[in-house]
């Protein structure tokens, strides 16, 4: 007998998320993803000049503000065929990363982590020392973290004027020349933010864990004196054997970041078994389960609109369902990771596949790989040679800005007719992650992820699904945007 | 005294931003000045069916709620079913809840433009019929309708802006607890004047290229962004260049414009949000309280009288002539 369950709101996740689980024999057999908010930043844009989308589109989403921002800017760039010039690059390259790093902290030490302070897990060794660091708001932990967090977000007060919603990044460059002792400045924040790092998350140096290479390593490293949040979370990740929890499809996509004077820090590519290269043209959006007019075949969205319906037979949530040459994928910093080849993230997947463990790990590695580079692009800047160069648009253009947020892959699609956006589709990370299903009736990335988890018509939801929809560090502004 | 957060028809952006408080640790603070968060979307550990009994239970009476925050905008459509945001795990609309829940607390406070005015939101065609608390843009009704006032006969406080700085939320709430803000404390738009009696324009460090009308004339140069870049910090409400954001940012700070964030209508500002509309060559939107005739004249006089190191620096993105330096005493 199947016993239908409507879950909500899940909270800490960012915006409002909502689950409907189909149980059968103590298991979950089917779950199926809702997104309920419609904001229609996609109909809002229709219209207005191109420019304008640079104010509006940070507004989508008050944590991925700046990858918004960035993916608007590089969709105006690409429609005006300029590249900014390299101060401009690290600029924008640091604004992200700042945006992306506080984001994989928010996210361990505020969203994900309380989860192990609940009273689910009372008589685990564990238990006690997890209530007493990570419980929500009152724990040692969030109270360590968000003055360490609000400091490093000084990097955004001098490199973008304010976070979130700033306006700094432009297809040319960046608004916000830097000068000798500003830089020097940043600098400063950014030992403070490796002191807190190595200090507090990991106890140990952050190139020590970013050189991990396997889980075996992971395991010695873990063993040795150091402490830190990071050994703290592995240990519950063992105990809990996190590690088997919440596979999804590991079939990976990132379109890769941060861009060098050669190449990208962190490359693009499609992860199918093996490494392949990412083909945007076979991106499509399925709207069969979604509050959309039918437009016929899911479209690819430098072709797609978005109309929406209060009432269609089969829909379940404002969120569309795209696909990758018809496939379900899975993006963020797992995704990520193992994409550009980082050796930790390939030996997790390999051995357990995508995992909740796997994902919060390759998220705080992050944090130590990113670190060591936004210290050399402080180093790289040019102080005097140009932040911004012009960018003028034509009538009748279009560009496409593709960038990696905290929590993965983010597309914008525009077309300009007769100087007026025609068309601005955003395909964003979660968009990927909880999509409902497509026409083929094949579930999103978390609907997979959930299936077959126990959980029972009456008692409390199991704590497993709460690690498992936060694992994915889920944006729900973004995701329908 | 305790507090419920709800987000709505927003970005959470108002949440991000009063997460990088500056002023120590936000929950401990918030703990010292006696506020208690009843649930807060995004940090509170309640999830689900607990979070879901305990608002059913403000929206009830079974439990007092002290402040209702509202976070994003209000979304009525589509057709007045509020339905493009059922709050998650039931059928009844965001909207609904917010009704409810604001008919009994004690204090009702919008964090944010969208939900003091519909904000980003309502942009465009306003396809989700977005509006705020209390206010429709500049009109007043919005959700609540325009009589609305709590049992201490205070509006919908307004903590206006795009987001809000971190201080402004937390200040308003420890004033709160105090009993400290009255009808007097807050402006017209129902904004606590501790922060909105100040223009964006107040402590510009860009203040003499405008003095000179010195202006930038494209994005990273470091003149004046009122005459061309559609820079409205001369009559915004906020307090963005003497607190600073993030430590030492403002939008003006950053090399852009003030879009006049904390404004009800924002979003809409009918041309181009970086392009100053101008008639014969003169900005239409002058500063706050400033006579037309003045403004032109005093503007083509300081023109006139521009030093060449202002006019220089103006459209570069560093100093190209630095203030000279007197020898002896004058």
């Amino acid at each position: 007998m199947t016993t239908r369950r409507v879950v909500g709101p899940f909270n800490r996740v960012e915006g409002d998320l909502e689950i409907t689980l189909d149980i059968e024999a103590g298991r979950i057999a089917a779950a199926y993803v809702k997104s309920p908010l419609y904001r229609g930043f996609e109909q809002i844009l229709q219209g207005k000049v191109p420019a304008d989308a640079l104010t509006l589109v940070p507004r989508i989403c008050g944590i991925c503000s700046v990858a918004q921002s960035a993916a608007s800017a590089l969709a105006l760039g690409d429609a005006a065929g300029i590249v900014a010039p390299p101060n401009g690059r690290l600029a924008a390259n640091l604004t992200l990363a700042t945006e992306n790093l506080a984001d994989h902290l928010t996210h361990f030490y505020l969203f994900f982590m309380p989860d192990f302070a609940r009273a689910d897990y009372a008589g685990r060794a564990w238990h006690g020392a997890t209530v007493e660091r990570f419980r929500a708001t009152v724990g040692t932990a969030p109270n360590e973290m968000l003055p360490a967090r609000a400091r490093f977000m000084q990097t955004m007060g001098l490199l973008a004027g304010k976070w979130p919603h700033t306006l700094a990044l432009r297809p040319g460059g960046s608004t916000r020349p830097l000068q000798a002792s500003e830089i020097f400045r940043l600098h400063r924040v950014l030992r403070d933010f490796r002191h807190f790092l190595e200090g507090v998350t990991f106890g140990s140096t952050l190139e020590e864990v970013a050189g991990l290479s396997s889980r075996s390593e992971l395991s010695a490293w873990q063993q040795r004196a150091g402490g830190g949040d990071l050994r703290r979370f592995l240990v519950i990740a063992d105990d809990l054997d996190l590690w088997h929890l919440g596979r999804a499809t590991d079939r990976f996509i990132s379109y890769g970041c941060y861009n060098d004077t050669e190449g990208r820090l962190f490359s693009a590519g499609l992860w199918d078994q093996q490494r392949l290269p990412l083909d945007t043209a076979a991106i499509t959006e399925d709207i069969s389960h979604a509050w959309y007019a039918a437009a016929g075949l899911p479209q690819h969205p430098a072709g797609g609109g978005t109309v929406p319906v209060a009432e269609k037979p089969g829909a379940y949530s404002w969120c569309k369902a795209p696909r990758l040459a018809g496939r379900v994928v899975e993006t963020g910093a797992l995704a990520r990771q193992q994409v550009t080849g980082h050796p930790l993230a390939r030996d997790m997947v390999q051995g357990q596949g995508g995992s909740v463990a796997a994902r919060v790990i390759a998220r705080l590695l992050e944090l130590a790989l990113v670190v060591p580079a936004m210290e050399r692009w402080l180093t790289e800047f040019v102080p005097g040679e140009p932040w911004c160069i012009p960018a003028p648009l034509a009538d009748e253009t279009s560009g496409v800005g593709l960038v990696e947020a905290a929590r993965g892959s983010l597309g914008h699609w525009l077309t300009v007719r007769r100087g007026r956006i025609h068309g601005y589709q955003i395909i964003a990370p979660t968009t990927w992650n909880f999509s409902p299903r497509d026409g083929e009736g094949e579930p999103g990335a978390l609907e997979q992820a959930l299936a077959g988890l126990p959980a029972t018509a009456d008692d409390p939801i199991p704590a497993a699904i709460h690690h498992v929809v936060r694992s994915f560090d889920p944006c729900m502004v973004c995701t329908v945007h | 005294m305790n507090l419920l957060w709800l987000q709505s028809g927003g970005c959470g952006g108002c949440t991000l931003s009063w997460l990088g408080y500056q002023h120590g640790p936000l929950f401990q603070v918030l703990a010292d000045e006696g506020v208690e968060l009843l649930w807060h979307p995004s940090v509170s550990e309640a999830g689900i069916d607990e979070a879901r009994e305990l608002i059913t239970q403000c929206a009830d009476g079974r439990r007092d709620v002290d402040v209702l925050c509202i976070e994003g905008s209000l979304l009525r459509g589509p057709q007045g079913t509020g339905a493009y945001h059922r709050f998650g795990g039931g059928s009844q609309s965001m909207a609904e809840w917010v009704r409810q829940i604001a008919g009994r607390a004690r204090h009702v406070v919008a964090v944010g433009s969208c939900s003091a005015f519909g904000g980003i939101t309502a942009a465009g065609i306003n396809p989700t019929d977005a509006c705020g608390l209390q206010y429709d843009g500049e009109l007043d009704g919005g959700l609540l309708g325009p009589h609305f006032r709590d049992p201490s006969g205070l509006p919908v406080i307004n903590i206006a802006g795009c987001p809000p700085h971190p201080d402004w939320i937390t200040e308003t709430f420890a004033m709160l607890a105090r009993g400290q803000l009255g009808a007097r404390d807050l402006d017209d738009y129902g904004r606590p004047r501790f922060y909105a009696d100040q223009l964006v324009h107040h402590g510009c460090p860009r203040n003499e290229y405008y003095e000179f009308k010195a202006s930038a004339r494209k994005p990273s140069d470091q003149g004046c962004l009122m005459e061309h870049l559609g820079c409205k910090g001369t009559q915004a409400h906020a307090d963005c260049n003497q607190r600073l954001w993030n430590g030492e940012g403002s939008c003006l700070r950053g090399g852009y414009a003030c879009i006049r964030c904390t404004e009800p209508g924002f979003e809409e500002p009918g041309h181009p949000f970086e392009a100053t509309p101008k008639v014969a060559g003169i900005p239409i939107g002058l500063p706050s309280d400033m006579p037309k005739a003045w403004f032109v004249a005093l503007a083509a006089l300081s023109k006139s009288a521009t030093p060449a190191r202002v006019r220089e620096n103006a459209t570069a993105d560093h100093l190209k002539r630095s203030p000279s330096v007197k020898r002896g005493r004058k």
